[in-house]
């Protein structure tokens, strides 16, 4: 029996957030190896598991992945997430990269130089309520389906989903104009696996505070 | 009969530069509307044809395309340049990942202050010695085949030849140290598709200049 998926980062949501999400959307159980200082990121590149020495890196059927875009892939067309054909893939893809886009705004906010921040969280605004949201929810209305790609659940509604919470975190009325993506988010977050890791206990990672950061900036130093 | 694909971008290489390659390598036909005025690129949008108001914009098989990596991905599994399973995918996928972060470096470079630009590019020649180039010389190595993945042509390689010849531009002798990466380089620019694409009259376009960087400002109003 193959073990469960490993995942190497440090103990916050950063790069890594996204692909605890679509394991757990997917039902699927991992462990994690949190990396607390600079010498166990040292360790990982000295014994070769870092193909370009960065993390995320995921160990999963025998395999240490890196690239967060390669992993999510992989663990997509794994567990049936991935649309049905190749144009349904492309779609989803099409879908994904935007949410990426914004997603790594909002990721890395949190870990931004104190001057920078306020420029950084209007940006994130701006792109959400402007450019994001609207696209979405106009693929929602144009189709009227419950998914955004293929009538069934795909990874570019988890990660939009994902890309939801995460940004209402950083502005709570950014969803009020936009219902068609509040019933989505509902939809997704009562199907039994993600209900079940949106429950406190489970291994999605709360806001990297300044705690998180200060260790993360010493491990990547 | 299909129709040939359609790119929307401007007139250079960009972010649409990695899909001219593979197009060309898989040798098919395309065809571009290049990007000069502001009315262009508000008519795609007002069209609706840019889901994100971004380009590159690919029309294809009925598609209107944007976000590369979403395009890069379907010319490859169209073209059978993608492996012929799912643990070659991700394999390619790792390495095109990992190829494009290098490019963007350079890529992105072009917008910064001369002396940014600089710095990015010192950093991009530095991180393609010690950390890209390092990596698929192993590979390589490890298996002794003429391709990175599975024994033939794929997107990978494709991807980095061009990687390569992009930091060349800025460092000439940046392969010295990989023999491996050299017969690469000179094996894959020989396969009569990218042979063709790398000589003069092609679709390919030349390194950024200011003229580039002024039309892309205008019309983006960056």
């Amino acid at each position: 029996m193959a073990g469960k998926p490993v995942l190497h980062y440090f103990d916050g949501r950063g790069r890594m957030e996204p692909v605890r999400w679509l394991l757990a959307a997917a039902g699927v159980e991992f462990e994690e190896k949190f990396l607390k200082t600079r010498d166990d990121l040292a360790r990982l590149r000295n014994d070769g598991s870092l193909m370009f020495q960065q993390v995320p890196m995921v160990e999963i059927d025998g395999m240490k992945l890196v690239q967060t875009k390669a992993i999510l892939n992989y663990i997509a067309s794994k567990y049936n997430l991935y649309g049905k054909d190749m144009k349904e893939r492309a779609i989803i893809d099409m879908y994904a990269e935007g949410v990426a886009d914004l997603e790594l705004m909002v990721l890395y906010f949190p870990h931004m130089p104190p001057g920078e921040k306020d420029a950084a969280l209007a940006t994130i605004k701006d792109k959400a309520q402007n450019r994001y949201f609207p696209a979405y929810e106009k693929v929602l209305k144009s189709h009227g389906q419950d998914y955004l790609v293929g009538n069934r659940l795909s990874r570019a509604d988890v990660y939009l989903v994902e890309l939801l919470y995460h940004v209402e975190e950083l502005d709570p009325s950014a969803l009020a104009n936009f219902p068609l993506l509040k019933a989505l988010r509902t939809r997704v977050s009562n199907l039994p696996t993600v209900k079940k890791f949106l429950q406190p206990g489970s291994q999605r990672k709360p806001f990297d505070d300044a705690e998180c950061v200060e260790s993360a900036k010493k491990i990547f130093s | 009969m299909e129709t040939k694909p359609k790119l929307y971008y401007f007139d250079g290489r960009g972010i649409m530069e990695s899909i001219r390659w593979l197009l060309a390598a898989a040798g098919v036909e395309f065809e571009e509307e290049f990007l000069e005025t502001r009315e262009q690129y508000e008519k795609l949008q007002k069209d609706g044809r840019l889901i994100f108001e971004q380009v590159p914009l690919v029309e294809i098989d009925g598609m209107s395309l944007t976000q590369s990596r979403a395009i890069l991905s379907y010319l490859a599994a169209k073209y059978n340049l993608y492996g012929k399973d799912l643990k070659e995918k991700l394999r390619i996928d790792m390495y095109t990942d990992g190829t494009l972060d290098l490019m963007l470096m350079i890529i992105q470079a072009v917008f910064k202050s001369p002396k940014e630009k600089e710095e990015s590019y010192a950093l991009a020649v530095k991180r393609a010695k010690t950390r890209y180039f390092p990596a698929f010389e192993k590979i390589l190595k490890g298996h002794g085949e003429d391709f990175l993945v599975g024994n033939q042509l794929s997107w990978a390689d494709i991807q980095l030849l061009e990687a390569i010849l992009m930091v060349e531009e800025l460092s000439a002798p940046v392969l010295s140290d990989f023999p491996l990466l050299q017969a690469f380089k000179t094996r894959i620019s020989n396969i009569p598709t990218i042979k063709k694409f790398l000589q003069p009259g092609s679709q390919r376009k030349p390194p950024p200049d200011g003229h580039y960087v002024e039309v892309v400002k205008k019309v983006l109003k960056w």
